[in-house]
């Protein structure tokens, strides 16, 4: 396996970052904002974020924000939620969130909340939990979450609670690592993880942990670098990450290195992208690598910047 | 993004990603025009076309899915008159929005958006829901676990108000097809919990389709056991079958019967005495209004209940109340009673809602003591917490009398009288786990033979536990640990609380010679003969790795945990009774971790040395404690104070948030990553009343 290739990850990112007329840039440029957050995030942990120009980064987020104060994915989509997030996480990156209109954004955010406290997307209604994550954190970055009604939010999160501990995108939607993740943070930051069953769901994600150290995201799936962060910090926010063997993790994700050109991919020699670099890289970190900024679980920021808006 | 081989692009392979590149990057503009002109230009035939495109190369581009959706719109609010009647033409309409979603559908099965456009559609009605069902049947045997599929199937089901009943004939028949299938299993978790809750015929009271469904997930289980499609499933019938059907008060004190003789605070010229109240699940509600206080003499008024928990909406696993003899009576002579009750407790209700409605009480007498006695660690000398300071209790005083009343508080008429019926499908699945293993060594096996035994116990004996059955689960467990070794540690803290519940239980109910020499010294100078200090509980060195039947220990006040491999103190918060706590030599990882210990306000010996704290960069107590990251508390002011423009002190909010609230007289915090010279001057400034740090006394 060898050690993670910080360096060659480092230079991938930029390289992507540049990189325009291949299919797979194309099919991302509608969540170009979220490819951003993911590299320069992975920037940040492996200590490398100077190689980054912030005077071009800062006005291209700018550029995506839509009249009603929602971020697009890209210069001219439409506003949604999703894209919101990564544009705060951007700016808050690089220390930089006085540039926005925060009671604009804060009230684009507050308007997508429901009666039953759940939140759709953008104003086509779709509801989902991980839009309620998506909302509460960028509330919570802004010192915003005043705006929403934060008891209606954690009971519609709660609602969608099953019988295996963990949680889906609607009530009776299946349990997933990505929707828990979303769920359990999104209940960390509002202070009411004392809803959730900690040990029945931590024995449901420390189950996701296959043969080969990799984790995967439902029973009976094949395990994916990705769930590395949905299965990791969830386990984490309910201090139960002592029940998985976290050397075959580790060895799991650096197996699944381009070490010759750099990134992560899902799987081993599969092909890599910054989606799978990006949660590579925060897994290791969640696993303490040595050399690796440490990430929040929550806010999927690193620690510092984290630190920065909420104890000073 | 998912399951791509890696390899190097070639030159030609690298034109012609180029060239499709190209086109998809022309489709993309093109449409993006068009929707920023769609004010002036209206909806085309052209424009939706290059979307339908775009849409079928693409089917995540979320901006085109809004696009339709804003065409779907025009186009029924601007039909002509002859054409608003016509169903059929609305009907077109809807034909092709649903064509476009099933190609994006066929491209990825995955798509988000495309699902929702399907919904966003077909909520709007005129269209056809049998057409729903069999598109779902298709795609449902393709891909048998498509989350999104099954959504859209329980919204299809629930727009056409099928069934439940029907719907849990659907899961049966693709578990009978194939058992492993998790989604089918949780889909008939969720629609039998509907079930449930209306009692719906047939499946009230439980016990038959209890019985049936055990048999059905054996099935699956038993056929291939490490398939783990079924273990949820089983854990959740268990769940259903021994759950109470409301929260009880698990534990108090103080002991019911008990002569309490509450010693004066000398210092403050007070004496205190609290109450604890435990619950077998965390309630609000416990208030003056839901809880009586009746003492003779009217001596207490003004009694408040607080949550022992960090959570701000005030519930807790354990309440406490501290009740102060007013000043006027400190020279008094008299005993008085005091009852608490609870004849309408409907106000303290579980967290789903569910109300603690069965009235209980318990009285005690309470006198104050007379005898003056320093306050504790006042005029001593430092507490040495090491072995050969610790001699055995002479188990013919008193005190043996004072611990048996202490441990027989548990009380007993809330234990639910066990359905018979309960007990024996419990024993029956018992023969059936046992059965698999005579001829299969599984895990799920073990694991569940170990969880079924745990609740057939408590089901016969309450609270007690059948020595022969603990022997057995640590039995399963300690194989476990050896089986399936990366989750070694979720055995191990299994074992852990199923040891400490033993030697709860043993002391409990035994109170034998034996058990009580193991487990409570007395402290005493091996240098000086006299006796100080309240009897210590000492689990040390017992490998614990996590610390439970905490409701059997609310009477220590003197605890040794030390030598142990805790990460974890939750739960201590409850032991109000608390002046001595030893946790040295454990694995604590974080100033966070010791977040119980700001509810120990008696605490006044502690130590914590040889842990882990400030020796990891990931801290798993971060958002399960009070802090301005999880909203619970605004970040403290008096701390920038007490900082004092100190950008290094600025660095100790944490040790400040758990320590400022401590009343300590000794701490030993040596051995551990953060502790540095630095940190000791920070704490003595922060520690005024501290007179011991690390073994040496401060002036
Ligand atoms: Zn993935």
């Amino acid at each position: 396996m060898g050690d993670l290739a910080a360096e060659k990850h480092a230079k991938y990112i930029l390289l992507v970052e540049k990189r325009k007329d291949d299919v797979e840039s194309v099919l991302m440029e509608h969540l170009r904002i979220n490819g951003a957050y993911w590299g320069l995030t992975t920037l940040d942990i492996l200590g490398k974020l100077e190689a980054v120009e912030q005077e071009k980064v800062v006005p291209w987020v700018m550029s995506c924000q839509h009249q009603s104060g929602g971020f697009g994915g890209n210069e001219g989509h439409d506003p949604h939620l999703l894209y919101t997030l990564s544009a705060i996480q951007i700016l808050a990156l690089f220390d930089k969130i006085e540039v926005l209109d925060i009671d604009k954004v804060s009230s684009y955010i507050a308007s997508l909340q429901n009666e039953d406290g759940s939140f759709s997307g953008d104003i086509w209604g779709e509801i989902d939990t991980r839009f309620s994550y998506v909302a509460i954190c960028s509330l919570a970055l802004l010192h915003r979450l005043d705006r929403i009604n934060v008891e209606k939010a954690v009971k519609y999160i709660i609602s969608c609670k099953n019988l295996d501990g963990g949680f889906g995108c609607t009530p009776g939607a299946e349990s997933h690592a990505g929707q828990i993740f979303c769920c359990i943070g999104a209940l960390a930051i509002m202070g009411s993880l004392h809803y959730v069953d900690k040990d029945l769901l931590g024995w449901w994600l420390c189950e996701r942990q296959v043969k080969s150290g990799g984790l995967n995201g439902r029973p009976e799936k094949l395990p994916d670098v990705c769930y590395s962060w949905w299965v990791l910090s969830s386990l984490i926010m309910i201090d139960r990450v002592h029940w998985i063997d976290k050397e075959k993790l580790v060895k799991f994700i650096l197996d699944c290195q381009d070490i010759e050109k750099g990134g992560i991919s899902d799987r081993p020699d599969d092909a890599v992208d910054v989606f799978h670099t990006y949660f590579g890289v925060a897994g290791l970190s969640l696993l303490e690598y040595p050399g690796l900024k440490a990430i929040d679980p929550a806010y999927a920021l690193p620690v510092d910047v984290v630190n920065r808006i909420f104890l000073r | 993004m998912h399951g791509r081989p890696r390899k190097s692009a070639t030159p030609v392979d690298e034109n012609a990603s180029a060239l499709k590149a190209a086109k998809i990057r022309s489709l993309q503009s093109q449409f993006l025009q068009n929707h920023h002109n769609k004010m002036y230009k209206s909806y085309t035939k052209e424009a939706l076309e290059i979307n339908a495109k775009l849409i079928e190369v693409n089917p995540e581009f979320m901006t085109a899915w809004n696009y339709r959706k804003l065409a779907f719109e025009h186009s029924l609010s601007s039909q002509s008159e002859a054409e608003k009647g016509d169903s059929d033409h609305i009907k077109s309409i809807i034909d092709e929005e649903l064509r476009v979603v099933e190609n994006a559908l066929r491209k990825n099965f995955k798509s988000y958006g495309a699902w929702h456009h399907r919904k966003w559609v077909v909520s709007k009605g005129n269209s056809s829901t049998e057409r729903e069902l069999r598109l779902l049947n298709l795609f449902q045997k393709q891909d048998t676990r498509n989350f999104h599929a099954w959504n859209y199937r329980r919204f299809i089901a629930g727009m056409k108000s099928i069934s439940e009943e029907k719907e849990l004939q659907f899961t049966t028949d693709m578990i009978n097809d194939n058992f492993s299938n998790y989604s089918a299993w949780h889909n008939r978790s969720v629609l039998l919990s509907h079930l449930l809750e209306k009692k719906v015929e047939g499946y009230f009271p439980k016990e038959t389709f209890l019985t049936e469904e055990y048999e059905f997930v054996r099935n699956a289980v038993f056929t291939d056991p490490d398939d783990q499609s079924g273990w949820f499933y089983h854990l959740w019938l268990l769940d259903q079958t021994i759950k109470l059907d409301m929260p009880i008060l698990a534990s108090f004190w103080p002991p019911p019967g008990s002569d309490l003789n509450v010693p004066i605070d000398l210092d403050a010229n007070k004496a205190t005495f609290p109450v604890i109240l435990y619950f077998n699940e965390p309630v609000e509600g416990v208030s003056s209004q839901t809880i009586t206080v009746q003492t003779e003499y009217d001596i207490h008024d003004n009694i408040t209940w607080s949550p022992l928990s960090t959570n701000k909406f005030g519930c807790a696993l354990a309440w406490v109340t501290h009740m102060r003899i007013p000043h006027e009576e400190l020279d008094s002579s008299k005993t008085y009673q005091v009852k608490i009750s609870s004849e309408h407790s409907q106000g303290i209700t579980s967290l789903s809602g569910v109300s603690l409605n069965r009235p209980w009480s318990f009285a005690f007498t309470v006198s104050v003591c007379q005898h003056l006695q320093p306050a504790e660690g006042q005029s001593l000398g430092r507490l040495s917490l090491t072995d050969e300071n610790f001699c055995t209790i002479d188990t013919n005083l008193n005190m043996t009398a004072l611990l048996k009343s202490a441990f027989q508080f548990t009380n007993d008429d809330e234990q639910p009288t066990s359905s018979k019926w309960k007990s024996e499908i419990i024993a029956s699945e018992i023969s059936q786990y046992r059965e698999l293993l005579s001829w299969a060594e599984c895990k799920i096996g073990k694991l569940t033979l170990a969880r079924l035994l745990v609740a057939y116990d408590a089901m016969i004996t309450g609270t007690q536990f059948t020595p022969s059955i603990a022997e057995e689960v640590l039995q399963l467990l300690t194989e476990l640990m050896k089986l399936d070794p990366p989750h070694y540690q979720y055995y191990k803290d299994e074992y852990s609380l199923i040891l400490l519940k033993q030697i709860a239980v043993i002391l409990q109910v035994t109170s034998s010679k034996e058990s009580l020499l193991k487990y409570c010294w007395q402290y005493k100078e091996s240098t000086s003969l006299n006796i100080t200090g309240p009897t210590c509980l000492r689990l040390n060195s017992l490998s614990l790795s996590r610390i439970g039947s905490i409701e059997q220990l609310l009477w220590v006040q003197s605890l040794d945990l030390s030598h142990n491999q805790l990460h974890s103190i939750e739960g201590l918060e409850a032991l109000q009774l608390l002046s001595c706590l030893n946790l040295s030599h454990n694995k604590l990882g974080s100033f966070m971790a010791l977040d119980p210990l700001r509810f120990l306000k008696s605490l006044r010996i502690l130590d914590i040395s040889h842990n882990e704290i400030g020796a990891h960069t990931v801290d798993t107590k971060r958002y399960l404690c009070s802090s301005p990251l999880s909203h619970k508390v605004a970040f403290d002011k008096n701390f920038e104070e007490f900082a004092n423009g100190d950008a290094k002190v600025m660095d100790f909010w944490e040790p400040f948030s758990i320590f400022g609230g401590l009343n300590l007289i000794q701490l030993d915090i040596m051995g551990n990553a953060a502790v540095d010279e630095r940190f000791v001057l920070f704490l003595v400034k922060l520690l005024p009343a501290l007179k011991w740090l690390n073994g040496e006394e401060l002036h």
